[in-house]
């Protein structure tokens, strides 16, 4: 029979507690169980990036980590990243530069640009480019990308 | 796909822990950076998961005795961020950034890393050309075990079933040591092709080269040449090295970048 466990975590800074199947991951858990889809899940085996959201203000790919590991942690997804001033400028600059077209790498996209930022990273698109190689954009060729993490840098784009 | 059904227990302690892994079909997770990925492919299907992540007591950086240890659950994100490790271990500070990417390095650990022995990690090799130490402990007590005696095979190691790894051990930068780094990878963050970490004290060096056999190698011919600053003889002794071809590339292409990644490193541990 299946074991489920039940969890109390914060996501996008409100308390949720659900009983959840220990094998379920966390990307499905905010996807099927708070109907939260703008985690996507592409490649399930942390290669694609596409699931990559915030767990306790850090980086992570939620195909690679259960539910019940995030019991007690602070998650933040797509729809709660733009609650931070930089979060909403990085937003804005997505749109500005049409850095997405079918929008399918933008959660994931947007959650590892937030990173580089928030960790003080320059507007060096080498560096740009090497903090987001684990992230798979298959329509932009990521100039866009780049471009808009580099307004937000360099203030031309804000909230 | 997603991972088959099992059972999930997280210990508050090495002890439980220890007492849960010796059930059948019984698997440690620790990032779950690798074993995540092998369960969803269900290449891995354990009956009992034991969550390493409540022994906050396995995670944390000491110094003692001229050498650093560093908890089997300190993870890659922790390790770039601490001072000890990028002044007391720059070959290891060196090589972290090239392991996957920041959203992997902030759950993945560098006992996992140790414990699963990828050919191609990074982290092995490092300790290898160190001469570093892997504490495990299982249900008899812990033991050491060199770097040199640590992997034995394909994904392969000295750890037996029921131990855990808990801590590995590295020697302080000594004064003078000189350090070298290099990998070859089609894209930034994947694993690599070919890659070598050089630690040279006066004229005794090691080298360790990965991603080019079913464990990481250490290059003896390479070492009695570079102990001579001969860096053509190190090279062309890698006709000597036992090479294996991957899904990547063969053996004569990995032979070759083994001899690029050999060259840049020195260049880099003499600059
Ligand atoms: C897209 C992608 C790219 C990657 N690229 C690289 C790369 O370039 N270089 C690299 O080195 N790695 C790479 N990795 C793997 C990553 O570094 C893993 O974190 C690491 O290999 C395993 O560490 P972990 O803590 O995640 O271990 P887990 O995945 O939790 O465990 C791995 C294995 O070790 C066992 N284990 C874990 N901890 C212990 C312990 N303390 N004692 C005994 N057994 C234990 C587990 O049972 C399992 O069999 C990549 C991963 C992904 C998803
Ligand atoms: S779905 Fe998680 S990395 Fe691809
Ligand atoms: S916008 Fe389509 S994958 Fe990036």
């Amino acid at each position: 029979m299946t074991q489920t466990r039940t969890i109390t975590l914060t996501v996008n800074g409100d308390s949720v507690t659900r009983t959840v199947p220990v094998r379920m991951n966390l990307a499905d858990f905010l996807r099927a169980e708070l109907g939260l889809t703008g985690t996507h899940v592409g490649c399930e085996h942390g290669v694609c990036g596409a699931c990559t959201l915030h767990v306790d203000d850090a980086p992570v790919r939620s195909c690679l980590m259960l539910a019940v590991q995030a019991d007690g942690a602070s998650v933040t997804t797509v729809e709660g990243l733009a609650d931070s001033g930089r979060g909403a400028a990085l937003r804005a600059a997505f749109t500005a530069r049409n850095a997405l077209q079918c929008g399918y790498c933008t959660p994931g996209m947007l959650a590892s640009a937030l990173d580089y930022i928030d960790t003080g990273g320059s507007a060096d698109r080498a560096a740009i480019r090497e903090h987001l190689s684990g992230n798979y954009c298959r329509c932009t060729g990521y100039q866009a990308i780049v471009d808009a993490v580099c307004d937000v840098i360099e203030g031309r784009v804000t909230a | 796909m997603k991972a088959p059904d099992f059972r999930y227990e997280r210990p508050a302690s090495l002890s439980e822990a220890l007492a849960l892994l010796a059930e059948e079909d019984a698997t440690p997770i620790a990032g779950g950076q690798s074993l995540m990925p092998m369960m969803n492919f269900r290449m891995a299907a354990p009956a009992l998961l034991v969550d390493l992540n409540g022994l906050a007591d396995l995670a944390g950086i000491t110094a003692a005795d001229g050498w650093l240890t560093i908890g089997a659950m300190t993870r890659y994100a922790a390790l770039e961020g601490s001072a000890q490790v990028m002044e007391g271990v720059p070959l290891m500070a060196r090589a972290l950034p090239h392991i996957a990417h920041p959203a992997i390095r902030t759950r993945g650990t560098l006992g996992g890393s140790l414990a699963l022995a990828d050919p191609a990690a990074e982290m092995p090799a490092v300790l290898l050309a160190l001469g570093g130490e892997v504490v495990v402990e299982g249900p008899g007590g812990p033991r050491t075990i060199a770097a040199d005696d640590w992997a034995t095979g394909l994904y392969e190691t000295a750890r037996a079933p029921g131990e855990l790894v808990t801590a590995i051990r590295v020697p302080l930068a000594a004064p003078g040591q000189r350090f070298g780094f290099h990998e070859l990878a089609r894209r930034h963050g994947d694993y690599a092709l070919a890659g070598v970490c050089i630690a040279a004290t006066g004229d005794a060096v090691r080298v360790a080269f990965f991603a080019i056999s079913d464990r990481p190698v250490r290059a003896p011919g390479a070492e009695a040449a570079l102990a001579t600053g001969d860096i053509d003889a190190a090279v062309a002794a890698l006709a000597d090295l036992p090479i294996d071809g991957d899904l990547h590339a063969g053996p004569d292409t990995k032979r070759h970048l083994a001899g690029v990644a050999l060259r840049r490193a020195w260049a880099e541990a003499t600059s």
